[in-house]
């Protein structure tokens, strides 16, 4: 038996705490990042989540889970939504939650998808679609702590209209030394990208990772398929089981 | 009741008096595993079961299949907010596979290919409501939902229900899994909303 977890052990009760949205910017035509104010926040590890509730005023409630896109930050923690048609939860809070308004949230909760800066191993994030979100919170911890691990994103998206926080992650491709991003496109790519559109395959794992020598941590997070597949990939390439975390996105509506 | 989000209404889809506190229905099955997915082959196979004192009692798949098979029809329960309502497997009941094993220990630790382990108290494995199921709708248990076989408690988050189960360890005093050290709960009743540790 291998996989005993490092977690966070969480000693006292998760409460509900009220959350008030502070600020918005639109990712892609049909995700937002949320950034809310939670007075009493505990901090939180790059890779967990929370959970958010929402009351009508018939007290009828719903809640979810999303991934925390940056690093701990005092009392603002900031989430990334992707809209699910049909949904119950994303349409609201894109399209009705308004600044100033509460949610509650729950959380940090998730001890096992973490990055630890004091980690100096090269690390290997892969993304599908929507599951860049706690891999982003990864690389923006890496530089808030000022870590040299050495550290190489590949994430899959369907068109580059689909690339949460483009601009930023061409900036720290750019600036934040021992970083490397490849993108993998499904449907459609930019003009002058070498290739054709493809789903992620050995090749682009074994490319754009870490030979397994080294010993890389890696994390994955995407839909179920996509995360079975690079998982299966990198046991074949040679990873040890134990080195690879995944995390499912289902959707979440 | 919690603080009104303004302009919220909410679908009403999670009502219904099956539902457990904070869960919504689902049609399909979601996956969720924290690392790759273990591929066993059926001749490796094997079931151990290990009581306190050390004593040991193992099965092979054919022996697996050779016991007594039932086929439960359960709503399963999702710590991530999901649930799914009458699905049907097929499985040896743990009261058969703990018939004749002595022991005085009151807990279990569930250990997996792959080294997933979760614990449960002893009693929650027996009285018809624990099984090791192999077959699921009708057809072998797929590897990414647990398969060859895994473990089914449908009363507990199924998060309890550990895929590629092999074997079972029984302890005197409880020994959290790998969730419950992560800060999930201890015992896990989705009717009570045992989410997290301190629910």
């Amino acid at each position: 038996m291998a996989a005993t977890t490092t977690g966070v052990p969480v000693t006292e009760p998760l409460t509900w705490r009220v959350a008030r949205l502070v600020g918005r910017r639109a990712e892609t035509p049909t995700a937002q990042t949320l950034v809310l104010d939670v007075p009493g926040w505990p901090g939180h590890l790059p890779g967990q989540h929370v959970d958010v509730r929402l009351t009508a005023e018939d007290g009828y409630q719903a809640a979810r889970s999303y991934s925390l896109a940056g690093p701990a930050d005092g009392d603002r923690i900031a989430l990334t939504v992707q809209r699910v048609p049909d949904g119950e939860v994303s349409p609201y809070l894109i399209d009705v939650y308004a600044e100033g308004d509460p949610v509650e949230v729950r959380g940090p909760v998730g001890g096992w998808f973490v990055w630890r800066s004091a980690e100096t191993a090269p690390v290997l994030l892969v993304a599908g679609g929507s599951g860049v979100v706690p891999l982003m919170a990864m690389i923006r911890a890496r530089r808030a702590a000022g870590s040299r691990a050495p550290f190489r994103l590949v994430y899959s998206a369907r068109t580059p209209s689909d690339v949460f926080y483009a601009d930023e992650l061409r900036r720290r491709a750019r600036d934040d030394q021992g970083l490397d991003v490849t993108y993998v496109y499904t449907r459609e790519a930019p003009e002058g990208w070498r290739g054709e559109p493809h789903r992620i395959g050995l090749a682009d794992v074994h490319t754009h990772g870490w030979p397994p020598e080294l010993e890389p941590l890696c994390y994955v997070c995407g839909p179920t398929g996509f995360v079975e597949t690079v998982a299966d990939l990198l046991v074949g390439l040679g990873h040890q089981s134990r080195r690879i975390r995944t995390e499912r996105f289902g959707p979440t509506g | 009741m919690g603080i009104v989000s303004p302009g919220f209404q909410g679908r009403r889809r999670m009502s219904g008096p099956a539902l457990p506190p904070g869960q919504y229905l689902t049609e399909d099955f979601p996956v969720l595993s924290a690392g790759p997915t273990p591929k066993v082959p059926l001749d490796d196979w094997e079931f151990v079961l290990g009581t306190e004192t050390g004593a040991e009692f193992r099965w092979t798949w054919p022996e697996l299949m050779g016991l007594p098979q039932e086929t439960p029809t359960v709503d399963i329960h999702c710590v991530t907010r999901w649930s799914k309502l009458g699905t049907s497997w097929q499985g040896v009941s743990l009261d058969t596979l703990l018939d004749g094993v002595d022991t005085a220990a009151r807990y279990a630790l569930v250990h997996s290919y792959g080294g997933y382990t979760t614990n449960l108290p002893l009693d929650d494995l027996r009285g018809g409501r624990a099984w090791v199921a192999h077959t699921y709708d009708g057809v072998p248990l797929p590897a990414e939902h647990g398969g060859p076989a895994r473990l089914l408690v449908p009363h507990l988050y199924f998060w309890k229900s550990a895929k590629w189960v092999r074997g079972i360890r029984l302890l005197v005093d409880d020994q959290p899994g790998f969730w419950e050290t992560a800060g999930y709960h201890d015992y896990g009743d989705p009717w009570r909303e045992q989410r997290y540790q301190g629910d």
